[in-house]
């Protein structure tokens, strides 16, 4: 305990500041709510239908999407061709859409009418339904892939060349590459990638709903909001929302247990260029080739068909778009940088600590709702809530991108650490000289992928604080969901095509940026 | 340089503040769709605006959820767009006063004698389909229970989500009683999906993904007079349809209880009325027939109107519910 204590207050001051920003926005709002409610009110049969649910299928779409991601990482690594950015940075985008209009996506895709059985219909094979669990998991699938793909594909691209180099002097083959680089990788970025996405999973609302083909595919954040909202029981509420944030916790507690640190050292930063020998003969060439290709179509199809859907609804967009696209860009850019303001930080002490980690992920724990009345109840008895509504929405955003942003960098960093503590211990570098010319410079690119996702995420939120809302400021999502609630079906298409263009933009510049600022 | 600034920017804030004091402001807290610029209320707040020498404000969000939380310390003066849904739950908190307007002579198709929520414009739950697509119509709700399961695949609203899922399973009780479970079986089969809200069950049936949307008898009277379709139209059930009005009330804490009774007196005016039509795409609760636009005066409607009352409402939403999810369990 003593020891534990000490680490604490060891800790860099700027992350502890960070920690407890991100503790005070989901346990005390979680505290206001319990205090509010008179207490915890005991959980339904029906609740824990939701949480055994929610889980299973956060786990299957997990398991799938790490599963998945392995080929297609390795294929990006080790093929070169034509374009090979674009479609790195391409097939992040289902992770950065809006719910909403991701779900619209599959469903010309895969729905009904999809595309998928409207080829299969001349050969006479039954229609195939994207209603019921299946629907879910496909959905979550299409969602996170891309996440396990870039985490690993980073993996892949912090093993120094000077190993490939080594292996190539040794004689290896695919399958030694496999055993002596790929599988201790593997070992330091899937645990993370297997628990970012069961978390995002798990807090997985309108996917579930809407694809879900009934009330069978219940989530645990629907049963939070059946409580606050049908039941009135806001005690049930904060009873479900403390159960989500224990099995959240236990599960970050399996996966840091289950990470090993990679080891491969540093290098000097040679340019990776794939080495023939190593990447196997023709059979090889086919299967990575068959794995980027089936993955290009999967993810890119749904979004293809939402961008032509909404295309020639661009033109004929009411006025009122272009003053919420600015506030969207507006929100987006400031919530990156708290992003990167509270990621960096915390990222950098939770390699070493425990709970700066633990602090990290909170915001994947939280349930919008819970989080958005409990800061409501706190902030009333002080300030007219609606004053707060821009740094409401600015905190928020930037809240719910850290504990990606933490991830992405957080393999990084380690391997950082152990490749260059010691030579800036013995060159005297610390402080903002070290950040400035060592940190930063060495994980530019893991810095403008998390930039690009917390610009990208915070562009496409609906305003998860609607009880903040004044009325007067709007989004481009908001504007989306206005449209579509009073029958403007065709220009709520065309704002999603814009939204869709936005998002993916800054996306690409911010990670590009990375990539450029990268000295490697 | 900064501290000019600054100082500018004091000077504004307060002289706006002084402009502002010279009008009182009525706080109107109204859902997300009605204050945006396809919804009613801008025209609502220069409508009003035009007679009370006031400043109208609306605040969209949540607005039942935000009246509970605030209490007694709530800054709105007037909830708009409230559902019966909420009604018990809004009547218990004591916060709200009565609206001292005549329900006599309102327009609705059911008696109105509630004396706290007041109806600003109504409609009827139905299914909507393409007359163009869909052959096999429904012609009763007992006919829609009895198609064979492949016959239509509808999209329905989440009743833990959404009013007009809510509404349904108290229109199927409401027909079927003890047999509504019963019922709920036959229908399973043929619901595609369950969607959080209205918007995206009727995306899905915009898009041709679903024949069939839970949504209301007015909604094909959009199609018409803003696309100039009369391909979508609403099944009309001999059973009768369930009734769904939106409901305004005045807070008893509001600073300006007299703007707030001047509001409530707008709302049943000719000008008001007039323009509700059209900017929601319901019936006003009070203007007689032949003042309503053309496409509204033809729509086809039920025979019959049915509406459980809140007391009765409030009563079997539980219970019909988990009916609701027994059926879909199976």
């Amino acid at each position: 305990m003593a020891t534990r204590l000490l680490q604490i207050r060891r800790a860099p001051l700027w992350a502890v500041l960070a920690g407890a920003a991100l503790a005070a926005l989901v346990l005390g709002t979680l505290a206001a709510v319990t205090f509010r409610a008179g207490g915890l009110t005991g959980l339904r049969e029906t609740d824990l239908a939701a949480i055994r649910f929610t889980l299973w299928q956060a786990a299957l779409s997990a398991l799938i999407s790490c599963a998945l991601a392995i080929p297609v990482a390795r294929a990006l690594h080790r093929r070169r061709f034509a374009g090979r950015g674009l479609l790195i940075s391409l097939l992040g985008a289902p992770f950065i859409l809006p719910v909403i209009v991701a779900v619209f996506g599959l469903i010309a895709v895969f729905g009904r009418r999809g595309l998928v059985n409207a080829a299969l219909a001349p050969f006479g094979i039954d229609p195939i339904s994207i209603y019921g669990a299946q629907g879910v998991i496909i959905a979550h699938v299409f969602f996170n892939l891309p996440l396990a793909t870039r985490m690993i594909l980073h993996g892949w691209e912090a093993i120094p060349a000077e190993r490939f180099r080594l292996a190539a002097t040794l004689c290896f083959g695919p399958a030694e590459v496999t055993r002596h680089l790929e599988r201790p990788m593997q070992r330091s970025v899937l645990p993370g990638a297997f628990l970012a996405i069961f978390l995002v999973c798990l807090t997985s609302f309108a996917v579930a709903l809407t694809l879900g083909g009934g009330p069978r595919a219940t989530t645990v954040e629907l049963a939070i909001y059946q409580a606050f909202r049908f039941d009135f029981d806001m005690g049930r509420a904060a009873s479900i929302a403390l159960v989500q944030v224990a099995i959240s916790v236990a599960a970050l507690l399996i996966a840091a247990r289950a990470t090993l640190p990679s080891s491969f050292g540093a290098g000097h930063d040679r340019r990776a260029t794939p080495i023939p020998q190593l990447s196997g003969g023709a059979e090889r060439v086919a299967f990575d080739t068959l794995a980027i290709l089936l993955a290009a179509v999967f993810l890119l199809l749904p979004i293809g068909a939402v961008f032509a859907r909404g295309l020639p609804a661009l033109a004929d967009l009411p006025e009122m778009i272009w003053p919420a696209t600015l506030t969207s860009l507006v929100i987006a850019l400031a919530s990156t940088v708290i992003t990167l303001a509270i990621a960096l930080p915390l990222a950098l002490a939770a390699t070493r600590q425990r709970w700066a980690e633990i602090a990290a992920m909170l915001p994947m724990t939280a349930s919008s709702l819970v989080m958005g009345t409990g800061a409501f109840l706190i902030a009333r008895p002080f300030v007219n809530p609606t004053d707060l509504a821009l740094p409401m929405v600015l905190l928020t955003n930037a809240a719910l991108s850290v504990p990606f942003a933490t991830r992405i960098l957080m393999p990084e960093i380690r391997t950082l650490q152990t490749d260059y503590d010691r030579l800036a211990a013995s060159l005297g570098l610390s402080g903002f000289a070290r950040l400035r010319l060592l940190t930063v410079p060495r994980l530019a690119r893991p810095l403008g992928f998390s930039a690009g996702l917390a610009a990208a995420f915070s562009m496409g939120d609906l305003g998860v604080i609607t009880l903040f809302s004044d009325g007067q400021t709007r989004t481009l999502p908001l504007a989306l969901f206005q449209l579509m609630g009073s029958y403007r079906m065709d220009q709520a298409a065309g704002a999603a095509s814009l939204l869709l263009i936005l998002t993916f933009a800054l996306f690409w510049a911010l990670d590009r940026a990375g990539h450029y600022a990268d000295p490697r | 340089m900064k501290t000019h600034l600054m100082l500018a920017g004091a000077l504004s804030l307060i002289a706006t503040m002084a402009a502002a004091e010279d009008k009182p402001v009525l706080t109107v807290y109204a859902p997300d769709y009605f204050t945006s610029e396809w919804g009613p209320g801008p025209a609502i707040e220069k409508g009003f605006e035009a007679t009370c020498d006031c400043d109208l404000k609306f605040v969209a969000g949540d607005v039942l959820p935000r009246i509970l939380l605030e209490g007694d310390k709530t800054q709105a003066d007037i909830a708009i767009g409230l559902n019966t849904d909420v009604t018990a739950k809004a009547r218990a908190t004591g916060l709200f006063a009565p609206h001292n307007e005549d329900t006599s002579d309102l327009t609705m198709p059911v008696k109105w004698d509630d004396p706290i929520f007041l109806p600003f414009d109504w409609s009827e739950l139905a299914f909507v389909y393409d007359k163009t697509k869909l052959k096999n119509p429904p012609a009763s709700f007992q006919d829609l229970l009895d198609a064979p399961d492949d016959a239509y695949k509808i999209v329905i609203e989440d009743p833990r989500s959404s009013v007009a899922g809510l509404s349904l399973l108290l229109w199927v009780k409401d027909i079927y009683g003890d047999k509504a479970e019963e019922a709920w079986t036959k229908i399973a089969p043929k619901v595609l999906t369950v969607t959080p809200g209205w918007s995206e069950a009727y995306g899905m049936f915009t898009d041709g993904e679903a024949d069939m949307v839970l949504s209301y008898v007015t909604s094909p009277a959009y199609h018409i007079m803003a696309e100039d379709d009369d391909s979508k139209v609403a099944a009309i059930f001999p059973e009768g349809h369930y009734f769904t009005p939106e409901l305004v009330a005045q807070l008893k804490t509001s600073k300006h209880p007299e703007l707030a009774q001047k509001f409530l007196d707008y709302v049943l005016s000719p000008d008001f009325q007039g323009m509700i039509a059209t900017a929601n795409w319901s019936f006003p609760a009070k203007l007689p027939h032949d003042q309503l636009p053309e496409v509204f005066r033809n729509l086809p409607m039920p025979d019959k109107t049915l509406y459980l009352g809140e007391t009765e409402a409030e009563k079997l939403r539980g219970p019909a519910l988990d009916e609701w999810q027994r059926a879909f369990s199976k």
